[in-house]
């Protein structure tokens, strides 16, 4: 049974890059993903900002070589091209049908995307034959079934799916799998295409920005959503060994604050009951922080819940916090991949990512986010954390090795 | 990795909620599906937080409420649930108001509570309870997920953590999911389900929560000694391969199996499957559950539910039996699988 967790692999694509290189270059020259709707036809088009993949479905299907696109959904298509890109750079593409590797992938709406084109279409009895493939691709499982297919895994396969947090708590199973012995490596992650009914759905409980979002400004107004995926390959020890090792897996926590179905307390005791149950978990003192790639949607109810929770943790020497959404836009059940990818690159290539387009320090805080890029510094371990509807809050320690 | 489980909260086409009773009353239905026997939900929830409740979000509470009570613990140490489709009532509620109205004028309720992470979300408010939290939406193994996840749990060293599996079958969605051939053609009566030869098989759906733990209580139905899962298997033959290996790493053998649980559905693509494997058990009782809950993704927490059963009373229900061998239940193996895909192997124990 293996005690440590190593990460060997990143791949990602979202608003701001098809693969790591692109994206980490987009980090450090501050340039965002976030741009009026063009890909999805949606009646918000006018003032709600967007992050979307800058591909069509055919090119993504071209690019990772899946030959029927009827029946594939976005968000698989999206997850083949970051799970794949992992696997490469892990360099355990050539053994994916290993029963000892596994693939766990979060999402929260599937094939949505294809399924409010079709739906209509496909709960009309007497209803034309077109498009009925995706109905089989819908559900959240099919997208993780599908990546696991196109790269010809046969291993333990998992779809989670609580909403905000769910690629965050992927890292977090994938672990303790290996932990148990059950497996010794997995792609672990998330991905989500963008869809109206995400759009709608944030709209209603009036979250949505209708201008670039400001994460942890005092007159933030929302979130900006967007698409992606990110995976990081995961192994224990034994299979780690003389491999590249971007960090190792040191802490992680998930509890539920059980507070609202979608709101968070404004002290903000679920994400502090996570960060610090992953720092008493990896043996470390809040002081052992360098960075924290925070959750940060820019909600007027996350950032202060969040803020003050780290507040709580660190006290007066809150490490340099920035959320990488005002890049990315929210990614949902992807967030948590791409800032996992996010969170090794920062550690790997000695850098802090900026908070984009930050205005006023929240009058409730007695911090402000990192709003320049720093390159050359050492940074040891890195907090991702991750708060999603149902009160899910999951918080991951990144350490370099 | 063994467990007992130590409670079972069941809301099911059947009066499964009850946990005083067993199969004594079978209902069966003649539309190809079957719905939901309801508890009456304003004993375990209250009538002001019930009307903005969807069914499945009720009937998650109140097996898992149900559960808790059966096993006499207040404050799980994990939620886990398992989902294939989620809350796919409120999920389309807002679909369709989405698409007819244009994305115009409307709600967010059916949005909140759309997401699969809803009913985990939802029990752990309602009893406030801070531990992990979890949902697992994969397929015909979602219930599995949950399950093998609480087991590592209580490895670790968590107590009485709660698992489950949940799906509900709308009107919507069973005639989404008969356009891609799930369902038979022909309505059959649902007690007729392993007798009928058409392709498909029937609608059902099902909230069962299980309190597992790794120490025995005086009302311990069942262990859960091992579990396993395996991927698109190259060939029937390879099936049976996995079961003996899963049998053998435990000392077992067939003969060992007094009682094997299936997941037949009536389907005949699927169901050839089953029959190889029980016949490498001639000398068990062959039993099968899904006429009394119907398919859906989740359906093997109520083989798991039918096997905990079967352990604790010490008797086999007519209703359940596929063959004419007659065994005292001590060791229950429950075997299942969605479309030749996602297969599963449960090995449960008298205790």
């Amino acid at each position: 049974m293996s005690t440590r967790v190593f990460v060997t692999g990143l791949g990602t694509i979202s608003s701001i890059g098809n693969n790591v290189e692109e994206s980490y270059q987009s980090l450090v020259n501050s340039k965002k993903g976030i741009a009026p709707m063009t890909r999805l036809d949606s009646k918000h088009k006018v003032n709600r900002p967007i992050a979307e993949v800058n591909l069509t479905n055919e090119e993504l299907a071209n690019f990772v070589n899946v030959k029927t696109l009827e029946g594939c959904s976005r968000t698989s298509l999206l997850g083949i091209v970051a799970a794949r890109e992992a696997a490469v750079d892990a360099g355990i593409i050539n053994e994916l049908s290993s029963e000892r590797i596994g693939l766990i992938s979060a999402t929260t709406v599937g094939g949505m995307g294809e399924t409010e084109l079709h739906y209509r279409n496909f709960i009309d009895e007497n209803g034309q034959g077109a498009h009925l493939d995706y109905i089989n691709s819908h559900d959240c499982g099919e997208s993780t079934q599908r990546i696991a297919d196109e790269l010809g895994m046969k291993g333990y396969q998992n779809t989670i799916n609580t909403a905000c947090s769910s690629s965050a708590n992927a890292i977090l199973l994938g672990s303790r799998l290996i932990k148990h012995g059950i497996l010794d490596k997995v792609i672990v992650g998330g991905t989500d295409a963008l869809c109206k009914f995400t759009v709608n759905g944030f709209n209603t409980l009036m979250i949505l920005s209708d201008k670039d979002t400001t994460p942890f400004s005092a007159h933030r107004k929302g979130l900006n959503l967007g698409e992606g995926a990110g995976f990081v390959v995961i192994e224990s020890e034994e299979s780690a060994k003389a491999k590249k090792i971007y960090s190792e897996v040191t802490g992680y926590a998930n509890g539920c604050e059980a507070f609202h179905q979608t709101a968070s307390s404004p002290e903000g005791d679920g994400a502090y009951q996570v960060m610090t149950e992953a720092l008493t978990f990896a043996g470390l003192k809040s002081g052992d922080i360098d960075y924290i790639n925070a959750h940060g949607t820019a909600t007027e109810i996350n950032d202060l819940s969040e803020g003050t929770a780290i507040q709580r943790v660190f006290g007066d020497n809150v490490p340099k916090v920035s959320s990488t959404k005002s890049f990315t836009g929210h990614t949902l059940g992807a967030s948590g991949g791409i800032e996992a990818v996010f969170s090794n690159l920062a550690i790997d290539r000695k850098t802090i990512f900026p908070n984009l387009s930050f205005e006023e320090q929240m009058p409730e805080l007695n911090f402000k986010p990192q709003t320049d890029v720093i390159q050359d510094v050492e940074i040891t371990n890195v907090l991702s954390n991750a708060f999603g509807f149902g009160g899910n809050n999951s918080a991951v320690i990144f350490s370099k090795v | 990795m063994k467990v007992y489980i130590n409670g079972i909260g069941n809301i099911s086409p059947q009066e499964t909620w009850d946990n005083t009773k067993f199969l004594k009353e079978v209902v069966s239905s003649d539309d190809n599906r079957l719905l939901c026997v309801e508890p009456v939900y304003k004993e375990y929830i209250s009538p002001i937080k019930l009307r903005r409740m969807s069914k499945i979000i009720k009937r998650g509470i109140a097996s898992a409420l149900i559960a808790l009570k059966d096993a006499n613990v207040e404050n799980p140490g994990a939620i886990i649930t398992g989902t294939g489709w989620g809350c796919w009532a409120d999920t389309e509620k807002f679909l369709l108001t989405m698409i007819e109205q244009g994305e115009e004028q409307l709600t967010p309720t059916a949005f909140m509570q759309s997401t699969h992470n809803t009913v985990s979300g939802q029990i752990a408010i309602s009893i406030k309870c801070h531990n992990y939290n979890s949902t697992y939406a994969h397929r015909g193994v979602s219930f599995e997920r949950s399950l093998q996840d609480g087991m590592m749990l209580c490895l670790e060293g968590n107590k009485n953590v709660l698992v489950g599996g949940f799906d509900e079958c709308t009107d919507n969605f069973f005639t989404m999911l008969g356009r891609v051939g799930a369902w038979k053609k022909k309505t059959i009566n649902s007690l007729d389900l392993f007798n009928d030869s058409q392709e498909g098989s029937i609608g059902g759906e099902a909230s069962i929560a299980f309190i597992i733990d790794s120490n025995k209580t005086d009302n311990s139905y069942a262990s859960i000694d091992a579990m396993t899962t395996f991927y698109k298997p190259d060939s029937d033959e390879q099936v049976n391969e996995k079961v003996n290996e899963f049998l053998s790493s435990y000392n077992l053998s067939p003969s060992d199996i007094d009682v094997v649980v299936s997941g037949n559905n009536g389907d005949s693509k699927s169901d050839a499957i089953y029959n190889v494997v029980l016949q490498e058990f001639p000398e068990a009782t062959h039993t099968g559950f899904k006429h009394l809950c119907g398919q859906f993704d989740t359906s093997t927490a109520f083989g798991t539910w039918l096997a905990a059963k079967m352990l604790k009373t010490q008797s086999i229900p007519s209703v359940v039996k596929l063959n004419d061998v007659n065994k005292v239940p001590s060791k229950v193996l429950v075997v299942n699988h969605q479309n030749k895909e996602n297969y599963s192997l449960q090995l449960l124990s008298k205790c």
